[in-house]
């Protein structure tokens, strides 16, 4: 009966209710939308990382994030490496910023990612057309679908120039985009150093496979001993520091991070808003309810029923929005991510923020009278 | 007469409002009601009858005086144990009936049981039982706002008697309604009182109510001032005639 009567008062005032699922709605669609394009930002700035094979990344002092490399590592660092008791491989990778010629003038940046997965280095994921075997053909690259028209260039076959060298390209992957909405072009190691214009053994990352069985934390207490030029980060630091690079430094976290907050507080307010009038409207039934020898838990219950009745409603239809939304962003720069996790995440926000608002409301009944039920 | 009062007020006095609307609504009454008994309540506006009614249905507390439910005294007990009296005891009924407009009959009939923890199934069976009873058998899915006035009183006395409570008050239960429909629920009231052996107080100003009382207090201006008891074998009219009468010497 409580949540019959909690179901029958929500349906009773229509626009209200609207008003109501309308709150709850806005809330969780910006909370998706921002949570959304947090997680898709940070799954932007690491995808390549974690899509790598390494235990330990060796990158140059003070490299803050994937695209912020340089070339500065030299074989020296390699062998030195290679030398360090627990290092089984340590497989070099170019990540660099370059300048695409597009086929009917103009140009943009682009970052050009050299590795070889055949030694196993970082390998292009999600392709769609054509194979990394294509790609090790002469002048062969891979790049995203999404980027086609970015690049001014038709799909597979196509052929343009970085810096002053020609490519075509051989495979395409799907939805491998890149936070600083420089495309990314995949290629074999050598074939970037040459574009480039960089000495041959000019690298940005050393990724090292430490041993089976031994310890990473000493591999890379020795590593750093070794490189008195270099940095021996681990996946995880390295991944957070690009990520507090591109989220945190440039202020784009937070923002996110607030929109979703103040999504939830809107929310809470017009909740709350609506549950009060409603709870006023009703407070003769209340007051029955009372005088009818309910316990104020009861009637908390049926203040709290009708709290969750509209967090669950308007959940199902904020997803419903969000999850469109995720779906109409999947090819635009700022692709939306939802996760099961973050769903739960919404789901937890709601009913949070729907609780909070019935607080008001049961502050009202608390104070109720339940003489008020006789004409007097 | 018929057994130990299952309620009863001694030396009630209650203060209403405060500072310069402060007003002693009731100024010292002892009241006892018994099971198997229709009692009117009858004074004048204002006189402290819904006051009263309040106190002995454990939803004011007396400003000094004592309350007694079924043996137990009510005096300083907080309000969730007052609540607890009120749904193991007693029945209410209103003058504009409060049911709940979104609930059909049968649903308003069930939250009395369910606010006392009696669900599911069984709950609805009583709930249906006591609505034929009181003649809505053909009414169980209809809502307060397609009832009639009397209907809708209908309802609330079975809501009231569903919990099978010793006590029933009821606060003006004919005010709102018409001729007929007055006698129907004051008929279904007495009735309530001799077969269930319930103790039923009703409030009034009504005197088409007379008819149907074993007994009338009366009240005025806080105090108890009369007390009228039909004569066994007596039947209705004549307490009608015992009013008259005092009347006649005052
Ligand atoms: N909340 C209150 N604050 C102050 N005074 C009150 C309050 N409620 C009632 N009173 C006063 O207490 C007295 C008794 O009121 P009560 O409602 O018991 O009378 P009643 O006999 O039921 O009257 P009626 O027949 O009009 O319903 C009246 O003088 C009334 O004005
Ligand atoms: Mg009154």
């Amino acid at each position: 009966m409580v949540l019959t009567l909690a179901f029958r008062n929500l349906f009773h005032d229509r626009i209200r209710l609207a008003v109501t699922l309308v709150g709850i709605l806005f809330s969780i669609v910006l909370v998706a939308v921002q949570l959304g394009l947090y997680l898709g930002s940070s799954r932007m700035i690491t995808s390549n990382i974690d899509h790598s094979d390494g235990d330990l990344w060796v990158t140059t002092f003070g490299a803050k994030s994937f695209e912020d490399g340089g070339l500065l590592l030299r074989n020296g660092e390699r062998h030195q490496a290679l030398a360090t008791p627990g290092v089984a491989s340590v497989v070099p990778m170019v990540v660099a910023f370059a300048e695409w010629r597009k086929p009917s003038g103009g140009s943009t940046r682009v970052v050009v990612i050299g590795t070889d997965p055949e030694d196993g280095g970082l390998a292009p994921w999600s392709l769609i057309k054509g194979t990394w075997e294509d790609v090790r053909a002469p002048n062969g690259i891979a790049v995203d679908r999404t980027y086609l028209k970015e690049l001014d260039i038709e799909g597979v076959g196509s052929t343009a120039q970085i810096a002053t060298g020609r490519i075509r390209v051989k495979a395409l992957t799907d939805g491998v985009r890149s936070f600083t909405q420089s495309p990314y072009v995949y290629m074999p190691i050598n074939r970037a150093r040459q574009l480039l214009g960089a000495p041959t053994d000019a690298t940005t990352f050393y990724l090292v496979k430490v041993a089976p069985g031994a310890d990473v934390e000493q591999v890379r207490k020795d590593l750093k001993s070794r490189l008195e030029t270099a940095e021996v980060l681990t996946k995880a630091e390295f991944r957070d520091r690009s990520l507090t690079q591109w989220l945190f430094r440039t202020g784009a976290g937070v923002a996110l991070i607030g929109g979703a907050f103040l999504g939830v507080l809107v929310g809470t307010v017009i909740v709350a808003q609506t549950l009060y009038s409603s709870t006023k409207d009703h407070l003769n039934e209340f007051a029955t309810l009372r005088a009818l020898g309910s316990s104020s838990g009861y009637i908390h219950k049926v203040i709290l029923g009708q709290a969750g009745l509209s967090a669950v409603i308007g959940y199902v239809l904020g997803m419903i929005i969000a999850l469109a939304a995720v779906l109409a962003s999947h090819d635009t720069p700022l692709p939306l991510v939802m996760t099961p996790w973050l769903a739960a995440v919404l789901f937890a926000v709601t009913l949070f923020m729907c609780a909070i608002s019935a607080l008001s409301a049961i502050m009202k009944v608390i104070k109720i009278d339940p003489a008020m039920v006789f004409n007097r | 007469m018929t057994g130990e009062p299952v309620l009863e007020a001694i030396d009630v006095v209650k203060e209403l409002g405060s500072g310069a609307g402060k007003v002693m609504a009731l100024k010292g009454v002892t009241v006892a009601l018994r099971p198997g008994e229709l009692t009117l309540l009858m004074g004048p506006s204002g006189s402290g009858k819904t006051t009263l009614l309040s106190i002995l249905g454990c939803i004011l507390t007396p400003t000094s005086g004592s309350v007694r439910v079924d043996g137990q005294l009510t005096t300083g007990l907080p309000a969730e144990k007052l609540a607890m009296f009120r749904r193991d005891h007693i029945g209410f009924i209103f003058q504009s009936y409060n049911l709940f407009p979104t609930l059909s009959a049968l649903e308003n009939v069930r939250i009395a049981l369910d606010v006392r923890g009696e669900k599911g199934f069984k709950a609805a069976a009583r709930a249906e039982e006591v609505l034929r009873d009181v003649g809505l058998g053909h009414r169980l899915k209809y809502h307060p706002g397609n009832m009639s006035g009397g209907e809708q009183q209908r309802v609330a006395v079975a809501r009231a008697i569903a919990t099978s409570p010793s006590v029933v008050l009821a606060d003006e239960p004919t005010a709102a309604l018409d001729t007929e429909n007055g006698h129907a629920v004051m008929a279904l009231l007495a009735r309530i009182a001799k077969e269930q052996n319930r103790s039923v107080l009703v409030v009034t100003h009504d005197p088409r109510t007379l008819p149907y009382a074993d007994r009338v207090v009366r009240i005025e201006d806080g105090r108890i001032v009369g007390e009228e008891r039909r004569p066994d074998g007596l039947d209705a009219p004549e307490i009608t005639d015992l009013t008259k009468r005092r009347k006649a010497h005052v």
